[in-house]
This record gives C-alpha cells, structure tokens and sequence, in this order.
C-alpha cells in the first residue's frame, strides 16, 4: 500500500474537513432557521408568551376548562362525507371552553375572544380535532400578516399604550381586515358560552366515497332549547362564566347545532378573510351535547393538541394559508407545556 | 488489507438508509419550525418515511445476523476495533430509538400514525401529556446525539478511504479494492 505525497494528504484531510464540517454546519444552519422565509412558529409563540410564559399552559387560550359530551350525527350530511363522527349515530368527545389570551387566571369577562375545542376518537384514522371562536372571520389571510398586525396592535414598550399611528398604518396596508373589523364592531359579548356562536373559520374539505371534494366552514350555534340570558347572576369572579355554564349542565346537557356552511361557485376556500353568509346551502351535521364541565386539573383535556389538522378520514385540509399555519404553531406551544408538564414546572392556575 | 465487503444486500441498505435518514433529520428540523402551506405535507411524509426506516433497521439487523460482515483489517488496533464497534452499536440503537419514539409520541399526542394514507399503525400508548413531553424531548435529543454520531461515522469513513486507504470504506461500496 503506497502512502499518499504529504501535500496529497493535507488535501485528503481538508476533503474530510470540508464534508464532516460541511455537514455539521449545515445542520446547524437548518436548526436555526436556514430557509424559513416567513415567520416561524417558535417566533408566533415567543411572541404570544410575551416574555412571560405560564408555565405548563397553552400559549394561547391558555383560560379553560375541559368539557364532555357525544355528538349526535344528523344523517345529512353523510353523503358528503364518510368521516365516522357524521355516519355513526353518537359520537362521544372530550372538549375545552376557552377564552383568548396567554394568562391561564384572567376574568372570564376579560377577553374578546371566546372558543369551544372538541376532540374525537383519539389516536385512530377517524380522529378529528376541531377549536373554534366566535368571529366568523379572520382579519388577514397569512402567519405573516397575523403577526404583523399582532405587533402592530401591541402596546409600545415605553409608553405601555397602544400606538394608533402604527395600527393606522396596518390596516390601511391590509384592507382584508375590513369583514373582520365589521364583525367586532357589531359583536356583543352574551351572558353565557352557551349562547355564542362558534365558528371553524378556515374552510374544510368533505371527502365522499368517491373521492370528490367539497369546501365547507361550520359553526356550533346555540341549539333551540337554550335559555337565552345567564342562569345564574354574573359576578366578578374570575371564572363567571364557567360557573354561568355550570349552572346549566345541573339541570340538563348543553346543546349546539353543528351547521355545515357549503361554499358557492365563487368562494375562494382559501381566503378565511370573507364572510360566508347564509345565503349559501346549510346543513345540519348534528347536534354536539355537553353533559359535564370539569376542571383542567381534574378533566382529561389538558393532553389535547386541539390542532384543526387533526382529520379524519373523509375531511382534508384546504389550502388556507392560516389553517396550514396553526399545525406547527399549536405543535410547538403544545411542546412547550409538555415539557414543562413531564418537570414538575406547571404554575398554579384557576381552580 | 481486508478482500471481501459487506452482503450486497447489507451495501444497499447502508447506503439508502444513510440517505433516508439524512433526509429524515434536515426534514424533522425544518418541518417544526415551519407556518408554511408544506408542513402539513412534509410532517406526513416525514412520518410515512420513518416508518419506512423502522421496518428497514429491522431487515438490517436480521441481514446483519445471517451475514457475517467483514473483520476490519489487522492494522486497525483492537481498541479502535472495540470504538468502531460499539459506534456502530449506537448507531443501530439511534435507527431504532427515532421512529419507535417518534410513534409512541404520536400515540401520546392522541394522533394517529397513518402511513402514505393507507393504514393506521396500533396505537400503544394512552394520551397523556407528561407523557408526550418526554417522548418529544426524546425525539428532538435522540436527533442530535445521532447527528453527532453520524458526523463522527462519516469522519472516520473518510479517513479509512482517504487517509489510511486500509480497505475498510471499499467493504461498504462494494468495489474490489486494488493494489
Ligand atoms: C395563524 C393563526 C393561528 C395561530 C398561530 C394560532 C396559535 C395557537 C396556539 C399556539 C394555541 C395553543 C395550542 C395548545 O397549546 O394546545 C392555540 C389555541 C387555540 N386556537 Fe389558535 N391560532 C391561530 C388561529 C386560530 C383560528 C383561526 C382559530 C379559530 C377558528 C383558533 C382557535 C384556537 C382555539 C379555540 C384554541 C384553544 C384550544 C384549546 O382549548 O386548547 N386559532 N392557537
Ligand atoms: C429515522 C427516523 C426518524 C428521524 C431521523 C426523525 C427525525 C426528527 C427530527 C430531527 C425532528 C425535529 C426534532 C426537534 O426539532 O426537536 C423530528 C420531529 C418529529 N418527528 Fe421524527 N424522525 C424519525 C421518525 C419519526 C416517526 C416514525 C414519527 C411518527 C410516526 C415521527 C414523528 C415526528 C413528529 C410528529 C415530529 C414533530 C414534532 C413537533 O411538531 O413538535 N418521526 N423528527
Ligand atoms: C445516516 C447515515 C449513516 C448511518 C446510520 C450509518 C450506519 C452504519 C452502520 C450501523 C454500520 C455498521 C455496518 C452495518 O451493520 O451496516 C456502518 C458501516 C459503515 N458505514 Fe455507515 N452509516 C451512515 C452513513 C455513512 C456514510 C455517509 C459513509 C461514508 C462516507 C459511511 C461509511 C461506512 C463504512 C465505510 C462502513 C463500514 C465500516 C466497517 O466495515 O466497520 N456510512 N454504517
């Protein structure tokens, strides 16, 4: 065996350098960023803990409490879709009532936004996951947008207050906001969760058993039955709400209709900034029954990623840039609090 | 100098798998950080994908048990030997330890593993976040300890084919190693 020239061997062992160091900084780059072009989903949830993480919660609708009931499939819509939860009589869920927000102890009176998550069949090809709100819309149409008008919105850190120059700024900049801002203004806050409306947003696709393809958005409206004011008298107890509801499942379940919203010839799918109104064909998909309320302590939701893109068979995704953003972002904030879970390292919350 | 190489079959997997695992790893550490439209897509392919290398490290280990790979040649000194082996041990515990822990986390999670949208795998595990936050730990460590495993590998390969041209990296491209 003949040994190389000794300037042949600085090169060979140059070559070794290049590719192992060559290698090793680019899984380094990869890690840290390499080819993101767009806001990552550490960023969003840096940005919705803002400096001041509560330890072992969500990092957004982080006030909640878990909830279970069965959904009773209405036999409409099964031929738009085979998904289980639609085909099958009852389905039984595990679900979260929550409000917007990154503190896991504010007043439930405090916040704007108000959610219902539900969670069925876990771990199996029909799970389905779905968190709703009570805006029909979204303000903008992409992860970048919405952290840019998250920014434009927050206080300015010296003076504490919010900077209308800024915000002025944004929305000229982002006209898509106006069917969003149109809602809040006409919104007011009812006196229970029963009562509210919540809306999936994003648009679905229903998948029949031929493989076409439907674009849907539902919303969970209160069912007939409801009383329509609060049972109990809302105090300024931080969880009035969850006692309001409460009150409610002692006397019997709390009930919404699941309705399918289906999209007309020119709704673009992917466009969650445009208003569905009810113009177009509605389904009933079912009825969704609350029977119990518990704490997240004592409830089993708090291992739930309520992530929309947790389908079942017969339901895809659209291509909506926001619906294929909130994947990672919930993936990520879900790992947060995991681990901060499996060390011991939760904070008290709302008991 | 050692004469023969690895089983033709025992060559095929090392190197498609070097591939599919390299993808894995840049793909993992991409995927998590990602709001784009493609997550969806790749966190799918990536799942699909692992299973794949889950089902190819066992063929591996049952090749490797029918055929005897080659002894490294005489100049390698036996302590190095020992080194060489028990990387390699590592590294069949690495080929392991990501998709067995990258499942049992979907299960913990409460998500299915579907793979390339034809069947579901069993699930094993209940949902349960304390456990979901080790087994994701475990995934994101057990990542980094195979990169540096890997680089390490992949060094001393170099060396054996550039430096010391001892035969050893012709065992696993297969070619007859010339005089
Ligand atoms: C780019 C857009 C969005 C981002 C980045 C985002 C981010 C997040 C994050 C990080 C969580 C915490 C997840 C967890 O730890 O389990 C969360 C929860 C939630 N999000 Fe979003 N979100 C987005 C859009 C939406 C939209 C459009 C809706 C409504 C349809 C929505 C409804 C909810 C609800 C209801 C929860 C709470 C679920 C629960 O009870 O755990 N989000 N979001
Ligand atoms: C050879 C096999 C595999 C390799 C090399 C691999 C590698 C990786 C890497 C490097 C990451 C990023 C880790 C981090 O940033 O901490 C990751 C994430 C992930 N892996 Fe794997 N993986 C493998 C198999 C699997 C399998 C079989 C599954 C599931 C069936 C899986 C599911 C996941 C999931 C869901 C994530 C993202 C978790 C999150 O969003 O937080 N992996 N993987
Ligand atoms: C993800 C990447 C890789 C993994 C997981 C891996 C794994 C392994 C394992 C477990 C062995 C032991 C033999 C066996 O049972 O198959 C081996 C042998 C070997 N690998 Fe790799 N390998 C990788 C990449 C590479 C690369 C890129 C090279 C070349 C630059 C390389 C060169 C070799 C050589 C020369 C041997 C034979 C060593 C001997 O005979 O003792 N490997 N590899």
């Amino acid at each position: 065996m003949s040994k190389p020239e000794s300037s042949q061997l600085a090169l060979r062992y140059a070559i070794i350098a290049i590719v192992v160091g060559g290698l090793a900084l680019l899984f380094y780059a990869v890690a840290s960023g390499l080819g993101q072009r767009i806001v990552t989903a550490q960023e969003f949830v840096d940005y919705q803990e803002a400096g001041n993480p509560h330890l072992g919660f969500r990092r957004a609708h982080a006030k909640g409490f878990c909830i279970a009931g069965e959904f009773i499939s209405s036999n409409h819509v099964g031929p738009y879709t085979t998904a289980s939860v639609f085909n099958e009589r009852s389905t039984p869920f595990v679900g979260r009532i929550s409000t917007g927000g990154s503190n896991p102890t504010a007043p439930d009176l405090a916040s704007s936004v108000r959610s219902l998550a539900l969670s069925f069949n876990p771990g199996t090809r029909d799970a389905w996951n779905t968190a709703m709100n009570t805006p029909p819309v979204m303000p903008v149409r992409t992860p970048d947008a919405f952290f840019a008008q998250a920014n434009a919105f927050a206080p300015d850190p010296e003076t504490g207050e919010r900077n209308p120059e800024r915000i002025a700024e944004f929305l000229a900049a982002h006209p898509e906001t106006q069917a969003a801002r149109e809602w809040q203004a006409s919104y007011t806050p009812t006196g229970s969760f029963a009562t509210e409306t919540y809306h999936s947003i994003n648009a679905f696709f229903l998948v029949d058993d031929e493989g076409s393809k439907r674009a849907i958005r539902w919303s969970a409206r209160p069912s007939s039955h409801t009383v329509p004011d609060s049972v109990i008298e809302l105090d300024d107890d931080p969880n009035a709400l969850r006692n309001e509801l409460v009150a409610r499942l002692e006397n019997r379940p709390v009930m919404f209709d699941l309705i399918f919203t289906f999209a007309n010839e020119d709704d673009d799918e992917t466009d969650p900034t445009v208003f569905w109104g009810d113009d177009r064909t509605q389904r009933l998909a079912g009825v969704i029954s609350i029977h119990s309320a518990t704490t997240e302590a004592e409830g089993n939701c708090d291992g739930i990623n309520f992530d929309p893109l947790i389908l079942p068979r017969g339901m895809a995704a659209t291509d909506d840039k926001i619906l294929r953003a909130r994947s990672a972002a919930y993936a990520e904030s879900y790992r947060r609090r995991a681990r901060e879970n499996l060390f011991q390292a939760r904070e008290g919350g709302s008991q | 100098m050692s004469t023969r190489s690895y089983h033709v079959a025992a060559r095929v997997l090392h190197w498609s798998m070097a591939l599919l695992i390299l993808s894995m790893l840049f793909a993992g550490l991409a995927m998590v950080q990602s709001l784009e439209p493609w997550h969806l897509t790749l966190l799918q392919l990536h799942k699909s994908f692992g299973v794949v290398a889950l089902v190819a490290v066992l063929a591996r280990v049952i090749i490797r048990a029918r055929f005897t790979p080659p002894p490294l040649p005489n100049s390698v000194p036996p302590l190095q030997k020992k080194v060489a082996k028990l990387s390699h041990i590592l590294l069949y515990a690495a080929m392991f330890a990501m998709p067995i822990s990258g499942w049992l986390m979907q299960n913990a999670a409460g998500r299915p593993v579907v793979v390339f949208d034809m069947f579901a795998l069993p699930s094993l595990l209940p949902q349960n976040l304390a456990l979901y936050g080790f087994l994701r730990e475990f995934h994101g460590w057990v990542a980094w300890a195979f990169i540096a495993l890997i680089l390490v590998h992949i060094g001393a390969a170099l060396h054996h084919g550039l430096i010391k041209r001892d035969g050893v990296l012709q065992q696993m491209l297969g070619n007859k190693p010339k005089d």
